[in-house]
This record gives C-alpha cells, structure tokens and sequence, in this order.
C-alpha cells in the first residue's frame, strides 16, 4: 500500500528521522496559513500524489513571498499532474504539502527494501541524489554502497558506519546521519514496510542531514496488524473499479485492452492476458478470482467487467481444481441474468466437474460461446473483437 | 524414485480442523496420502475422521513418525507455524497459506537456515508424485505417473501444464508449486538440482512468471548442471510495471522482473522456450521425444 510523501513524513517525525517543517493542505486559504507558519521563505508548495517525478511535472515549485504561495497554490490544485509513473492521463492534484525551504549543499540517496533473493533488509545509498537510482545503478555502479541486515539481527552499528563513510559525509554529520538511518530501519521494521525511499536526503549548510523527500510503501499482507496505517489509504489514488474489485477479495487491474477476461490464479490469469496478446487483441483487465473463488465472488467479478465501457468482448478461462466448474458456471448465470450479457462471451473451461459446468451454462441459454482449449478461446476472443 | 516425496511419506497436517486444513486432508486421504496425524492447539485428542489430532507438531512426530508437514494455517501464524513445524524433526515442510507478510517470511527464512529441513511455499500448491502421495491442494486425478518434472510459481497454472502433459500421454515424476511470495523456501534451483539427481526424471518443465530474479538465476544453472531437457514457459509478458499481479512476488520493478528479460535468459542458456500458454503440451512433446 502506498501512501503520500506528507503521511511518509509525518511517520519519519514519529521516529525521529528528520524532516522539514511543513504541513500538508487542500485549499488556498489553508496554503497561506501553513506558510505564514513556517520560518520565513523561500517556501515549497509541493504537489501530493502517489507518483514519481512530480517535480519535473511541475508539481514541486518554490516560492519567495506570500503572493507566490497564493498563485502556486492555486496553479498546483485541482491540476492534473502527467510524469513518468502517472502514465499520460496523469492525476488531480487534490492535496498540497508547504513545506520550509532548505539551504542544500548536498543530495544524497538512501532507501531500504525487502531483498527478495537474499531473504534480508538491504540498504541502498549514494552520493548521487535527486538522480534515477536505477540509471546510477546502471551507468556508475561503483558510487552505490549496498548493506544487507540480517532480520533477526537488526541493524549493526558498523552498518551504519559502512553507510555514513560510504556516502563521503562531513564528520560533523556523521553521528546524526548514524542516529538517522538507524531510527528509518526501527521504522522500516516496526511497519512492515516494503521500500522506504529518501530521494534527495539533503546535508544543509550547516552540516545537518535531513529527508527532503519521502516515499513509502507498505507490505499489503501485514496490514492487518498495523490497524493504523489503514487510515492512510487514499481512495482517490485508486482506480474506482480496483476498489469496488477489492471489497469482494478480487485481484484486479484496470488495463488498457478491450478484452476484458475472468481467470481463477494469478499465474493462469497472466498467462490469460498473454494468449490475448498473442492472438491479436489486447487485455482489458487483469481479473483472478482466486483459485478457490465461490459463486458470489464470480458473479460480482463479471459484474465489474461487464460494467467497463471499453470492455467489447469477455474471455473466461477457468481450470477447476478446489473452485469446481459448476459453481463457477453458477456464478456466471446468476451474474448474466442480473446484468444482462450484450457483448460476446467465450468460456473455457477444463477441470474438476467440467462437464456439469458446461451442461449448467448451456441450459441456462445465455448465448456463450465455448471453446475447446485455449488456442481455440483466443482464437474465437480476437475474431470477435476485430 | 521421485523427488522429495514418495507412497511412504507420512504427513501431519497443521490446521486440520480448519476448513482448508479438514477439506484438503480429506482429498489427499482420498488421493492415498498417508495422512498420520493433525495439529491443532486445544483440540489434542480429537479425531478429524480416522486422523489423531495432537496439540503440538512435536507430540503429533514423536506419536506418528511422520516426516512431513502441510501447513493450513491463517496468514498471522504462518511463520509460527513453520518454525514449529522445523523445530519438530520431520524434513519437509510444505506451507499452502497465502499472503503471509514478507518481513515474517524473511525471518523464517533466516531462521530455517539454522535447521536442517526444507520449505515449500508459501502461497503454493504443494507437492504431488503421481499415483504415489499428494501433499498439496492440486486436483489429483489430472495427474499421471512418468518422467517430466514439473516446477512452477503458480497453482491453476501448472494445473493447466500438467493435463496437457496428461492428455498428450507424457507422465510426471514429481510436480512441485514453489509459490507466487517474493521470500520462499524451496527455490527453482534447489528443484533443478533434484530433478537431475532424479533417475525417474528425464525432462523437466519450468513455469515462470515476472518479478524478481529466480528464472534468470535457474537459467544460468541449467546450462551449467543440467544434462536433461527444459521446456520454459514465463507468465505476465503483458503485465504492466509496477503492479501487483495477484501474487505478491509477481512485480515489476523498475526494469527488473520483466517476462522479456527471463524469456531472453532462458533462450540464451539452452532452455526450450513455449510463448503460448495453449502450446506447452504439444511443445514438450516435441522437445522430449
């Protein structure tokens, strides 16, 4: 789960790693208040989004007296910001964070993520901040300095020093810097965080280390024990369809095709999109319904395709092992009969009972086509569509 | 032979009085598992049908001798569950629970090293040799007994792998899910290497998907140690980057965990690649005959 960089910050805050001042806002009148409350200018109203690259989208801008909040606050809300992460459809900007500007002498680069090949907390960082973290990987290998952290462990004062002397810090810095990242891992842990990213983390003039920026990302499978960290789910983020999806346990993505598919298993369900591809169309949807689906889950799965607009034509692919045919089939009849079917709909199904699956669609007359394997399925989807 | 598990393997269920845990112990009973004992926490002492539940894992191995462990358990005692399972003797410990966090897996992981048996899963199908022992929840029956290994990250999808190995007659040694989680136990490698050291074993198929590195590290692997064929097929080519395609490990991250970039290393170290999922079958046919 994502979350935006002000809710980031304000978590950093609460395990003392440092932060600008700042506050996050929705309104005009709310902007001139926060930066009437900060330390004098510059000021930095900054666009919050669950995207990268808001800056070169021009979502991060500075301003030196209070008119230039006024007009950047009121040029930043409401507009829809396009960068690299939004794809070109962009997002409203709906929320600000002001923040007190910073006297930079340096940018530096440091985040923590779950390593998935080692099994432990891996640190990056790098002198090259505010830059891709992935181009420097790429072009200058040399200038990253990688820590894992044995978990069971935690983290090791040495750690913090290979980190510290690594990134070339002034030894006025050093100390903080440790305190810094030592208190990020406790956070890092605490919330079961996936990535914790501090790009730029800034070293100030006056020798001080602080995270000018903050993006977080959190372990979806152990929110059930953060209750707290639910509350910083931003449903304006999200896809409408990927919400409705989620309330029924349905994994769900909106895609860009007009083949919108229903699959049991995310494997089978990829492979799905893949057989679309191949055959000359295009995925709608990414749509597994869980190996394990009940009725009341297939049915509301076909409601939400069928409710897509783009969506001209549905391929289901179902390979019954614990969900069996026949239910599925039943999911299927009761959800076209509430809807209503309008477009062309191949069914494929294989597996346990699939012959009383067959014989429960086929009598329930709803005009389906079936295919006798998938080759056939993609075959019979693409004709259709093109 | 076959690998990891065989018809005098004996399985204790963790969670068997669950919904999951009763259902899928009954069909692998059924299947001819030889299912010896249950674990659940309060209810030592009872039965599920003819099986003895015991209180711990510990008691359940000392009683039955059982070797292996399935785990059914919900997500916030899976670890719990597999560290027990480890600290109780059996060798094997097959873990079906999904969405198990990731940070209680790495430190499974960590923790398992110091132990002497194996994991597989989480977020698995389990593990089945045709005609022998099912130990997993994967519909027995479109399973037959051969010589093509089958290893994969998915469950429905290797269901599919699988009937059409069945259908086109080619039999399975042993048929192994090792899970759709970014941290698991048994990876592609530790499987590969089985699998060669496995007389029933002549070929082996290798179900892929995006996200992290695994496939690009058992391509390296093959082409190194391995003397038998490989059929490779990667699911979510068309995925977009960035989400979460159901399983927790099927991520795209920046440029890394693309289905391009495995296709491209199993192609470049001698494995038979399959781009479509509806031609596996009929691919390894003509691969391994």
């Amino acid at each position: 789960m994502k979350i935006h960089e002000y809710q980031a910050k304000e978590l950093f805050r609460q395990y003392s790693v440092p932060v600008p001042e700042g506050k996050a806002v929705f309104s005009v009148e709310e902007a001139k208040e926060a930066a009437q409350n900060l330390d004098g200018f510059p000021v930095v109203v900054k666009a919050q989004i669950h995207a990268g690259g808001r800056g070169k989208g021009g979502g991060v801008k500075l301003a030196s007296s209070m008119e230039e909040v006024e007009t950047l606050a009121n040029e930043i809300l409401g507009m829809t910001l396009v960068t690299r992460q939004t794809g070109p459809e962009g997002r409203v900007v709906k929320k600000l964070l002001i923040e007190a500007g910073q006297k930079i002498e340096k940018e530096l680069y440091l985040s923590l993520l779950v390593d998935r090949a080692t099994a432990s907390i891996v640190i990056m960082a790098s002198r090259d901040g505010g830059m891709d973290i992935e181009q420097v990987a790429e072009k200058t290998p040399e200038r990253i300095v990688k820590v894992h952290v044995d978990p069971l462990m935690g983290i090791q004062g040495y750690q913090l020093r290979q980190v510290g002397f690594g990134l070339e810090l002034p030894a006025a810095a050093m100390k903080q810097f440790s305190q810094l990242l030592s208190n990020l891992y406790k956070f890092f842990a605490a919330k079961d965080c996936s990535l914790a990213e501090i790009n730029p983390l800034i070293l100030t003039a006056d020798d001080q280390v602080l995270a000018l920026d903050a993006k977080v990302d959190f372990d979806s499978n152990a929110l059930y024990r953060h209750k707290e960290l639910m509350e910083l789910r931003d449903l304006d983020e999200e896809d409408l369809m990927e919400v409705e999806a989620s309330k029924y346990n349905l994994n769900y993505i909106n895609l860009d095709g007009n083949v919108g598919n229903i699959v049991n298993g995310a494997g089978l369900a990829m492979a799905t999109m893949d057989i679309i591809k191949n055959a000359g169309a295009a995925p709608a949807n990414f749509m597994d319904v869980g190996g394990g689906a009940s009725s009341e889950q297939v049915e509301n799965a076909f409601r939400i395709i069928l409710a897509d607009d783009k969506v001209k034509a549905v391929l289901i692919n179902i390979f019954g092992g614990i969900l069996r045919c026949d239910n599925f089939a039943r999911g299927v009849v009761d959800a076209a009969k509430k809807t209503g079917i309008n477009i062309p709909v191949v069914v494929r199904m294989e597996g346990t009972n699939v012959e009383e699956g067959k014989k429960i669609l086929d009598d329930a007359n709803l005009g389906l086509a079936s295919a006798v394997d998938l080759i056939d399925a993609a075959e019979q989807i693409a004709a259709s569509v093109n | 032979m076959s690998i990891y598990i065989n018809k005098d393997t004996k399985v204790v269920v963790q969670g068997i009085t669950g919904n999951e845990g009763s259902f899928h112990a009954r069909a692998c009973l059924e299947y001819g598992t030889s299912i010896v004992a249950g674990v659940t926490p309060g209810k030592g002492g009872q039965k599920m049908d003819a099986v003895p539940v015991f209180n711990t894992v510990k008691q359940a191995v000392e009683a039955t001798g059982a070797d292996i462990s399935l785990i059914f358990v919900p997500p916030p005692f899976g670890a719990d569950a597999i560290m027990e399972a480890a600290d109780s003797g059996v060798n094997l410990i097959v873990t079906i629970t999904e969405g198990l966090p990731v940070f209680d897996m790495v430190k499974v992981k960590n923790f398992l090293a110091t132990k002497k048996c194996r994991l597989i899963g989480p977020n698995c199908p389990g593990i089945i040799t045709p005609e022998e022992s099912k130990v997993g929840i994967m519909p027995g029956w479109i399973h037959k007994k051969g010589n093509i290994g089958v290893i994969s990250r998915s469950g429905t999808l290797t269901y599919e792998v699988v009937d059409q190995l069945t259908k086109l007659g080619m039999g399975q040694s042993t048929c192994i899910g090792i899970g759709g989680d970014p941290v698991n136990g048994t990876n592609f490698i530790d499987v590969l290497e089985a699998f060669q050291n496995d007389d029933e074993t002549s070929a082996v198929v290798m179900v892929g998907e995006i996200g992290g590195s695994a496939e690009e590290e058992a391509a390296v692997y093959i082409k190194k140690n391995l003397t038998k064929p490989v059929v490779g097929f990667i699911a979510g080519l068309t995925a977009p980057p960035g989400r979460r395609m159901g399983h927790a490990g099927a991520i795209i991250s920046g440029s890394s965990g693309t289905g391009a970039a495995k296709i491209k290393a199993f192609k470049e170290n001698g494995i038979h690649v399959c781009e479509n999922l509806g031609l596996i079958g009929q691919t390894c046919k003509d691969v391994f005959s």
